[in-house]
Formats: structure tokens, sequence, C-alpha cells
């Protein structure tokens, strides 16, 4: 039995514990926001928030979380998710969507951890997100943008 | 009035743009589970026509006939309905249309379906027509209830008014009255210089969700007592099981079943992580005696042999033959190799089967031409095709993948559905490996390029030969082998292009962009090559050989100036630059180059000019053009899809199928040309002049020109 605190909720999970988080968040507990890509740590569309650092939900056992605190795009909150989910919004990011979540994951644990970050800060945070339709673009645009607006 | 009711009662065509309009939606699209998001409006929604309904919310809700995969037909749509119906643009919504060849035919295709960069082009009349048709049918009501004449009725931002009476109302009010008014014959549509909507950058009507996680792609679709499915399927194209052991796999917490299908070995978990342990478990015997065995270096020396055997002929004018026999002629040759390459789209094939009460069937997938999906499953479900409703889905990515001509696709998912039977829901997907494993490939291709230069400078004769897999499955000349360079926009006096196919056990699609894939490297690198020889600039050099009234010089005067092309470039950096038309849209770019520390090239910026005639959504454009660059530059740089010795696929995952990165991405500048033409596509002409711009100022860099792609693998191997 595994017992974890998913968007402030506690959660345990007693199947099969080489389960990986991303199917345990999506399948037992329906929060879809969370998207598979690559099932090794290639792309990023997994990413969540364990213990306030990004993470590969698809490579981590749900049996080594045990006591974690996991935060999906569904829960994410305060200043730094407020001000990327408004940048991508303002730029219209998007282009297909599958892989923004696992975006904005990284993107708000890059600014919780550097409110103002160089190009080469964003590069080191957000090279592990693919984005097949390449926004990455107005993705560092947004990033920007986004602290920016949390300097004011 | 219930939608049923309506269905039936008014079937009106109009001639010309085909719109089909009083044709309800049967409300049956609604039913069943999830529905993708965003929704549309929330309140009682009215048909107008087969394409807009309006709310007693005073939503507008456009169904999109095509899918919404990243292009923007959800934004682009709307915006043309919302035009003619003079609609605010914040009571817009847009949903996937139900499945229909017919009412929702693309009208360049003559059936369902979305590619070659068409919707804006095939919608642009049809839905001006759909919102001018919704908002004569708004003001019939209004005069109606009002008691005024139709005519001093005007509409401005979602609100309908008489200035005589004092009366104004928004569109809900009437959307009842509306919806069973008679549909004009021929509604008129306004002049391009009255547009208040078209051309302006409004904002998507999908990103909000798309930002927040709430958008719902098929594999969000998670109804009760779902069973998940993966299939093993061969290492090798052409190879069948032989025989498998499921012992193992059956013990693995959560498996419910495993059954053979003609694809490979289909196996059924409580959840995705049982069915993909339980397929890790599985130990298959491969039949490979009908596979293909050679590697891609193997096929690359027989595509080439080709090139000394008579050709299919696409382009022959003036005499080539003639022409290289001419004295005091310099020639320049170059062959090159392109690579198969995968799609990759974000979101693997997938789909999900849900049975109704009534036995039939509803399928959630990103159908790109759901007609078909709906045919075959039917077929292998044993189902009347009225019995199985494809619901489209947001997809996350295609490139081409998702359309595919008798759905080999639908064909396995349906497959799985059917073999384990019952009346449990069940969704199949594929694994990244599936998808970077399951061909369906841009194909292989080898050019070979002869080019004539007389004693003047002039390029007098251009011959190129192309050998890969048709595409279409031609015996005979394939189109799409060839377009980009049998219609060679430069005026070269002597000009032969020749194509052969190549047939091959590994299914061949197309990828973003199709034939100019390789035809905007190919005639873009040689066209180069040659100025270059003749001492001409790369810019200059273009536009002496193409007519200067062309959209071709438009776009590349234009990226010249952007680029301001005529500047020296920063120390070790240097400029390629192409030009090429697809899908009607014209692009040109720049690219500034360096050789980056791993030795690689390092794109710092790309200027791209496009003219797709009118702009309907300028920023939608822009960021088809900066993903388009993306895209085909991380193609260009990094991918292929090669099989090894014995013909083993070597690649499975975005380890060895690079992607572009971000910080591989260059700066994007993008400017559209302002033009009255009729729109044309923007979601493929991005990608071919980028590969061909970073070759050339590689060229420029190294002095080696690129033969063989992708060009990192190169310097690797």
């Amino acid at each position: 039995m595994v017992t974890f605190t998913l968007n402030g909720k506690e959660r345990t999970f007693d199947g099969d514990p080489d389960t990986p988080l991303l199917w345990v968040i999506r399948d037992f507990e329906k929060l879809t926001g969370t998207k598979y890509g690559c099932g090794v740590a290639q792309c990023g569309a997994c990413t969540v928030h364990l213990d306030g650092m990004p993470r590969r939900s698809c490579i981590t056992p749900i049996a080594t979380i045990d006591g974690s605190d996991v935060v999906t795009i569904e829960g994410i909150s305060g200043k730094e998710a407020e001000a990327v989910q408004t940048a991508w919004t303002g730029l219209d990011v998007p282009q297909c969507g599958y892989c923004q979540s696992g975006q904005i994951m990284s993107a708000v644990a890059l600014l919780q951890m550097v409110p103002n970050p160089t190009d080469d800060e964003i590069d080191g945070a957000m090279t592990g997100n693919l984005c097949r339709c390449a926004t990455y673009h107005r993705i560092r645009a947004a990033i920007h943008n986004a602290a920016n607006s949390m300097e004011g | 009035m219930t939608l049923h009711d309506f269905t039936a009662t008014r079937r009106t065509f109009l001639a010309g743009a085909g719109l089909v309009i009083g044709v309800a939606i049967a409300p049956r699209f609604l039913s069943a589970a999830p529905t993708g998001v965003p929704a549309g409006g929330a309140g009682d929604l009215k048909p107008m026509n087969a394409f807009v309904k309006i709310g007693t919310d005073d939503t507008v809700t456009v169904l999109s006939k095509h899918i919404e995969f990243g292009q923007g037909p959800f934004t682009g749509l709307a915006t043309l309905v919302a035009e003619e119906l003079d609609a605010e643009w914040s009571q817009m919504r847009a949903v996937h249309s139900p499945t229909d060849n017919k009412i929702y035919a693309n009208l360049a295709f003559g059936l369902q379906g979305t590619g070659g960069s068409s919707s804006i082009a095939n919608a642009y009349e049809q839905m001006r027509k759909a919102g001018a048709t919704a908002r004569a049918m708004l003001v019939a009501a209004a005069a109606a209830e009002w008691k005024v004449p139709a005519a001093e009725i005007t509409v401005e931002k979602g609100r309908i008014k008489h200035a005589a009476s004092g009366k104004e109302s928004g569109f809900g009010a009437f959307a009842d009255k509306a919806a069973s008014q008679t549909p004009p014959a021929d509604p008129k549509l306004k002049d391009p210089k009255d547009f208040v909507l078209i051309g302006r950058d409004l904002p998507k009507l999908d990103t909000r969700e798309k930002t927040n996680g709430t958008a719902i792609f098929t594999l969000d679709i998670m109804p009760d007592r779902l069973l998940t499915a993966v299939v093993a399927h061969p290492k090798h194209f052409g190879a069948v099981v032989k025989s498998f052991d499921d012992t193992d796999a059956r013990k693995v917490m959560g498996v419910v079943d495993v059954k053979k299908i003609a694809q490979g070995i289909a196996v059924y978990g409580e959840n995705t992580f049982a069915a993909l342990k339980g397929r890790d478990a599985l130990r298959i015997e491969w039949d490979l005696s009908k596979a293909e065995t050679r590697s891609s270096a193997e096929l690359a020396a027989e595509y080439v042999r080709h090139f000394d055997e008579p050709g299919l002929e696409a382009t022959n004018t003036g005499d080539v033959a003639a022409a290289f026999r001419q004295q005091g002629l310099q020639t320049v040759e170059a062959q090159i190799v392109f690579p198969f390459l995968a799609h990759a789209p974000m979101e693997p094939l997938d789909a999900v089967f849900i049975k109704a009460a009534d036995g039939s069937v509803d399928i959630y997938n990103g159908a790109q031409f759901p007609g078909f999906d709906q045919q075959v499953a039917a077929k292998i479900l044993a189902l009347d095709e009225t019995k199985v409703r494809v619901n489209t889905q947001l997809a996350g990515g295609s490139f081409g993948r998702k359309a595919q001509f008798g759905s080999p696709y639908m064909q396995e998912a349906a497959s799985v559905y059917a073999a384990i039977g019952g009346d449990r829901p069940l969704k199949h997907m594929w694994t990244r490996e599936d998808d970077i494993q399951g061909g369906f490939y841009r194909p292989m291709y080898a050019h070979k390029m002869r080019g004539a230069i007389d004693a003047d400078g002039r390029i007098t004769a251009w011959e190129q030969i192309i050998v890969g897999q048709s595409i279409m499955a031609k015996a005979d000349l394939d189109s799409t082998s060839v377009e980009g360079a049998s219609n060679l926009p430069y005026r070269i006096p002597n000009l032969k292009v020749t194509s052969h196919n190549v047939t091959l056990p590994i299914p061949p699609l197309w990828w973003r962009s199709v034939g100019h894939t390789h035809t905007g490297f190919a005639v873009e690198t040689f066209v180069d090559e040659l100025l270059t020889r003749v001492g001409r600039d790369p810019v200059d050099g273009r536009l002496a050989l193409l007519d200067p009234a062309s959209r071709h010089a438009g776009v590349l005067r234009k990226a010249a100036e952007m680029s301001d092309w005529g500047a020296t470039p920063a120390e070790g950096r240097a400029r390629g630059v192409a030009v090429v038309e697809s899908f009607g849209s014209f692009v040109a770019q720049v690219a500034e180059v360096s050789v980056g520390p791993d030795g690689a090239p390092r794109v710092h910026k790309v200027w791209c000019a496009v003219d797709c005639g009118v702009a309907v959504n300028p920023n939608i454009i822009k960021a088809q053009m900066e993903g388009g660059i993306g895209y085909g530059l991380g193609a260009v740089l990094f991918d292929a899809v090669t099989l090894g010795k014995g013909g083993r696929i070597m690649q499975s995952n975005f380890h060895d199928y690079r992607s572009i990165r971000i910080n591989e991405m260059p700066d994007v500048a993008v400017e559209i040309i302002r033009s009255t033409e009729k729109p044309t596509g923007v979601g493929e002409p991005g990608v071919p002049p980028i590969g061909p711009a970073v070759a050339n100022a590689w060229r420029k860099l190294t002095n080696a020109p690129v033969r063989q792609l992708p060009i990192v693998s190169i310097m690797s191997s």
C-alpha cells in the first residue's frame, strides 16, 4: 500500500507496485491532464511536481513515492502557475496541445526556482520537454512574459 | 421540434460552393461518453444548418468538419462563420462535426477528411455561406417578431438591431425561431474590404483548455469498466507471428486476456500498465519468410541503380539530351538520399470503443479520414455503417499520420476490439515504440540531378530522376513523388524530370508537405549549387530565373528584405535561402547558421515570408510557419528510421529518433504578404524551405554539400 498526496488530497494505491506514477494518476485517479508520450523520460509530456520538483511520472514507480506530495496540471496554483498560464494564453502557445501540460509544469517549476530566467536557464529547464508542433519559440517568449509579469 | 424532426424536414443544397444547409445534426453524437473539449455552447443549441448552432445562451457553435490537431481549423472555420454572421468573437465556440462523407465532405477531396493544407481553402466560401445563412435566418425571425422589414434590421457584434423602433436583441432569444426559418437560397457574402474579423489575430478557441489540462484527447477517454489493449508488433516489416507463449503474460497482475490478431498479439489489461507489462512478458517467434530483410544501405544501393533505367516521365520540355551535348558546357551533378521518416505525433495512435445498449458502437479517435474509419470498423465489427459512429477527438498532432486510405490503424484497433468481444469499453493504444516502428513513413527517396551551364554562365538544362515508393500506390507516375520538381518554377529552357516507383513491404505515407519534403530540398539545394557555380548571388540568381511578377519572387524578395540579405552575417555564420510553393502557398526562408560546438549545424535565426492569399488569422499563420520550421529542421538535422542488417528497424523512441528541442529551435520572424487571392493552407508549406535553406548555409560554411540526410547522422557515422 502506497500513500501519497495528490493535489492536496491523501490517496492510497494498492495495485502493482511497479506501476508508474503516470498510470496511477491517469488510470486510477482519472486525472488526464498528465500525458503519455514516450514512457522512457524522453519527452516530458508526463511531467508532474513531486515534492516541489519536476519529475517524469512515466518512469517513477509508485512504490518509490510513498509519503510524497504530487501536484499535476489540475492542481497547480500560486503566482508562478497563474503567470505561466496567463502568458501561455496570451501568446496562444499551444497547437495540438498534447505536450502543453508537461511544458507548463516544467515552466512553473523553473519560475519557482529562478524567477527571472535567462535563455540558457530556460533551455536547461525545458530541454526535456518535447513539442512535435515545435511551439518552442512561443514557449520561450511566454516564460519571459510570465517572469516579467511577476516582477511588476 | 426536436433535432430528429429537424433532420428530416429540410434538406437544401446550395449550388456552387456545395453548402448543405438545413440538415441538422442527429443528437446521437452527443450521446455516449465524454466529448472533446472545448465544448460547444452550454445552452440549448438550435441548429441553423449543418455547420452552425446558436444557443439560447447567445453562444454560436461551429461544427468543424476538419479535425483540430493544432493547425487551427476550430478557430479558422469559426472566424469565417462569425464574419458573415456578424457575431462577437467571444460568443464563438467550435466542436468537431459528426462523421458524414457527404455533408461534411472536404470539397477538395469529395469525402470528409483533413489534409493537403486544405481546411481553410476548401471551407472559405462554405463556412462564410453557413454564417451568412444563419444571419439571414436570425434576421428573418427578428423581422417577423418585431413586425418590421428584414431589410431594416442590422446585425453587428452579436446584436440584432432595428434602429427605427429601437428594438435590439442578442442571438439567443431568436435561436429557436430562426431555426425554423427557410434558409436563403444564395446568401450574399461580404466584400472582403468589409471584413471585421477575418484578418485579425483573434485568440484561438482551444487555447484555454490546452493550457489548464482540461482538453480531452482520445487517450483521456475513460468510461467505466474500460479495458486497455496494446499489441506486440514485429521488428521487421512483413513479419508475422509464427508462435507465441503467453504463460507469463497472463500471470501479470491486471492482465485480462491475450489474443492473436493479424497484426500481432494483443494483450488486454484492467489498466494501461497491466497491458504494457503483459506485452513485455510475451514470448513470440516471428516468421520472417516474407519480411523485408534488406538494410537501408542495401535499399539505397538498389535505388541508385534505377538512375540508369528509363523512368516515368513527369516533365520533358525542350531537349535535355541535346542541351547536354552542347560544346563548352560545365555540368554539375548531385545525388541525394533521403531516409524514411516517422511522423511521431506527440499522441501515438489510439482509439476508444464503447458499445451502446442497442449494439451500436461509438468510436472515439483522432479521425483524420473519419468516413474510412467508420467503413473499416463497421466491416470488422460486422455492423451496418449506420451502427458505427466515429466521434472525432482533438488529436495530439498527426503531420499526415492519421490520414490513411483504408484506415490500417483502425483495422488493427477494431480487430483488437472484435477479438475480445463482450460489452466492456476498450481503449487500444500504440506506444511510442509502436509509432516509430509502425511504418507508414515518409518514404526513402534517391534523387539524381544534372545541370548544364553554358559558356555565358546560363543554366540551360536540368535533369532530375527521383526513385522511391509511390505514396498513392501507383504503377504509373505518382504526382506526389515529383511535385515541386516537375513544376520547377525556374525558367530553364530544357527540363526533364522522371521517376521510378519502388515496391517495398514497408508501408509509405504522406508526411507534412508530402513530395515537397524531398523535392523542395533537392531542387533548392541544387539550384543554389548551380548559381554558386556561375557566380550568382542565391537571391538575385533565383530572381533572375523567376517570373518577376510571380508569388515565388514576391516571397523571396520579402525574405531577403526581412533578413537584410546583403549584409554580412556575424563572424562564423552563413546564410542560406530557399523558396518553395506547396499546396498553393508560397514560402521563402533565410536561415542563419554556424557550426555548433558539437560540430553540427546551429541555426540561429530564420526569416520567413509567406503568401497564402487572404490571411484569415495572421497569428495562426505565423504559428504554423514557426512550427513548420521546427518540424522540418528537426527532421533534416536528426531524423531517420533505418533498417539495419537483416532489415531490423533500428529506432524505437525519442532517444534515437531525435526531435528538435527548445535549445535547438532558432529565433523565427514571419511576415505575411498582403493578398486578396483566395486563402490557401499553411499547415504544411512552412516545412519544405527550411531544410534546403540550412543546407545551403551549411555548404557555404563547410564547402560540403549535403548529399544525405539527416545532416547530423552523416557527421557521426
